[in-house]
């Protein structure tokens, strides 16, 4: 149930913000298995729950969010909650502030349930790298991927084989998909929120580059990352971009236009649009079932009367690389603020400076992180500079006009796959590298946070093995609003599946079985 | 450059060691240095680290790192090369599997290299078309203190406390070269 009708029951009567949050509280304790949250902040959820009560009795609400649980991924900032980032070396850190955008998720009222699992420090595409374990994906619960299973007669322990939810953000993309919360705050730096979105059946946002404050997120690439919105619908989405969209005067790279909280038109004439389908997106190691089902999909919009055209974006090959190089180079200088001296982890050593800060590093990054650092101080080193650092920003300019190229000779928005396949087993995906892997899954998505472009993954359909797979919509800068309209219409025409996890839905089933718009639905 | 930590080996190329270190390294510190060594486990765990320290020193970096090169690698992740990058990132690679991983890491990026990009300007901001507003020089928030130094390890009154930072990291006296993780 889309978040906007959830405010009028909630504005009705017909439950109270309390409630809900019981029920949310509840589902994260069943669902602890998927390892989705690190905190969960249920004294602060339970309190702010009370005070939404108290304003909705009063008829005072603050608006479609009030009240309604929600999520953060660990790596924004959250006032007297712990933010670890999945790591080491933020373990124990508690900020003394909140990221602006959960400030204006706490300003509307909204409840924040806990801090989701991640990749560590968001450097990864399986959400398997953080200390606190992998995030496993919701589906591989389901009712419909069990029962694939069982008819090609699998007959092994039923949790061993258990699926990843993609990164980085993937605890708050199971956190949203099963049912803990009904929006969560991922980041995107190459895809880290359309990734776990895709793979775990879910919407997922990220908005233009520069339209949402990343003030209190804890930056990877400054130039790339964008604040992700992870919900059930692409109505969500549209509801907590308008909240979350706007000039911040403590974030110098967000835009001064003004912004506006919008609701999304219901398109029924598509004829006027035009859809371009990259055609270097058709890579061999895309899965037949992620192909045939982009296929599908640019049918669909050419049999309701769209213009759907082929075109290039000819840098595609070198993106990966591009954004590898400027990637791990901005990481090497983020990273270095940690030494241990004003939060974070700290050495016991004390022989000197550099020896504290090498040693606390050591003990706090993981391999991972290291292993980005050292690559991107080796890009940056004085001989390498022009050859790499200066060559990859050059090469970005390539890749951003070729989009701009595109959006000039008449296109609307771009359709392609999120991902190259479904969710894989969580022992298949670790048979490689973090940087492999990397290489390997950001491959649709990369190029998108390079040109700073909106874009949505949307789920579409089940594959033969009842997994979610999704496809992605990519728009002009800042007509997020548009995006997003073409994003609503093709979701209704989908009309993908909602995740059977019937085990866990029994104490709410009494619920679940009244078909009537005044029971709250949590799907 | 490296510090022999064997008190013979010391003595020896002493006068070497001292031409390669930096200004800021003092005589005094070298012999501290010793001692510190001389509380490391003895035995033939010490020898081996110190011929192989030795060898190095000796090489000065225009040997390969390591006899096992990575046939993938460019052969350019040198000593030298690892020694420089872990100074500058203060983090150490840790294992071969992590130079091997630098070696692979460069090699993709030298990709790039085919790419056409005359006349081509580097791009470093999406928003490179808007201006970058200055804010107004107001304080509007401050006066929190002591809220940043509840984070911290170590505090004294309303100072952060940091070991002395005149001493140029030397990785020999903190750990094993490639520790295992």
């Amino acid at each position: 149930m889309q978040v906007t009708m959830v405010s009028v029951a909630l504005k009705q009567g017909q439950v109270t913000p309390t409630e809900l949050c019981q029920r949310c509280l509840s589902l994260i304790k069943k669902t602890k298995f998927l390892n989705a949250y690190i905190t969960v902040s249920e004294e602060v959820a339970l309190k702010q729950a009370e005070e939404a009560e108290k304003r909705y009795k009063k008829g005072h609400s603050l608006g479609d969010l009030d009240g309604i649980p929600i999520a953060v991924k660990d790596n924004f900032s959250t006032s007297g909650i712990e933010t670890t980032c999945a790591s080491n070396m933020l373990k124990g850190y508690v900020p003394p502030y909140n990221a602006t955008v959960v400030q204006k998720l706490l300003d509307q009222g909204a409840l924040l349930m806990g801090k989701t699992n991640l990749d560590e420090f968001a450097m990864g595409s399986g959400s398997t790298d953080g200390i606190f374990g992998p995030v496993k994906n919701p589906w591989s619960y389901s009712k419909q991927y069990r029962e694939k299973r069982k008819q090609n007669s699998h007959s092994e322990n039923e949790d061993s084989n258990w699926l990843i939810t993609g990164g980085s953000s993937g605890g708050s993309a199971a956190a949203v998909s099963a049912f803990t919360c009904f929006a969560a705050l991922g980041s995107d730096t190459g895809g880290s929120t359309r990734n776990p979105a895709a793979h775990c059946g879910v919407v997922g946002l990220k908005p233009s580059y520069g339209l949402v404050s990343r003030h209190g997120l804890i930056p990877l690439v400054n130039s790339m990352d964008v604040p992700g919105i992870l919900t059930r619908c692409v109505d969500d989405a549209a509801t907590v971009l308008g909240i979350l969209a706007g000039h911040d005067p403590k974030d110098s790279t967000t835009i001064q236009d003004p912004v506006k909280p919008f609701t999304l038109p219901s398109l029924t004439d598509v004829s006027k649009l035009c859809i371009g389908i990259p055609k270097e997106y058709l890579t061999p190691e895309l899965s037949s079932e992620v192909h045939s089902l982009w296929s599908k999909a640019a049918n669909l919009f050419e049999s309701e009367g769209a213009k759907v055209i082929e075109v290039s974006l000819p840098h595609t090959s070198y993106s990966i690389v591009c954004y590898h190089v400027l990637c791990t180079s901005e990481v090497a200088s983020n990273m270095a603020r940690f030494d241990g001296l004003e939060y974070g982890h700290r050495c016991d050593s004390s022989v000197s400076t550099e020896a504290m800060y090498a040693a606390t590093r050591r003990e706090g990054f993981n391999d991972v992180v290291r292993g980005r650092i050292l690559s991107g101080n080796f890009f940056l080193l004085k001989e390498n500079y022009e050859n790499y650092f200066v060559k990859a920003q050059k090469v970005r300019r390539l890749i951003a006009n070729d989009f701009v190229n595109v959006f000039n000779s008449g296109v609307d928005v771009l359709l392609t796959p999120t991902t190259l396949s479904e969710a894989v087993p969580y022992t298949e995906f670790i048979k490689e590298d973090n940087r492999t892997r990397s290489a390997q899954d950001d491959i649709f998505t990369q190029a998108v946070n390079m040109a700073g472009l909106p874009a949505v993954s949307v789920p579409m359909a089940l594959s033969t093995q009842g997994l979610p797979i999704g496809l992605q919509f990519i728009g002009r800068a800042f007509c997020d609003q548009q995006l997003l309209t073409v994003a609503k219409w093709f979701e209704k025409q989908v009309q993908f599946p909602v995740i059977q996890l019937q085990e866990l839905m029994d104490d709410c089933s009494s619920v679940f079985e009244n078909e009537k718009l005044a029971s709250v639905s949590l799907k | 450059m490296s510090v022999q930590a064997s008190p013979t080996l010391f003595m020896a190329s002493a006068s070497a060691a001292v031409a390669a270190l930096s200004d800021v390294i003092t005589f005094k510190r070298v012999a501290r240095l010793g001692e510190d060594a001389l509380r490391r486990p003895t035995g033939s765990e010490m020898w081996a680290r110190a011929v192989h320290l030795c060898l190095r020193a000796a090489a000065r970096g225009r040997r390969g790192f390591t006899s096992k090169a990575d046939p993938q690698g460019s052969g350019r992740v040198t000593g030298e090369l690892i020694q420089h990058l872990e100074r500058l990132s203060l983090v150490d690679f840790g294992s071969q599997e992590a130079v091997a991983r630098l070696e692979k890491a460069i090699a993709f990026a030298d990709r790039l290299r085919a790419v056409n990009t005359d006349g081509v300007e580097p791009m470093e901001s999406v928003l490179e078309d808007r201006c970058l507003y200055l804010r107004s020089d107001n304080v509007v928030e401050g006066n929190c203190a002591e809220e940043l130094l509840q984070n911290s390890h170590r505090v004294v009154e309303e100072y952060f406390v940091a070991p002395p930072g005149n001493i140029s990291w030397s990785k020999l006296d903190e750990k094993q070269p490639f520790p295992h993780h």
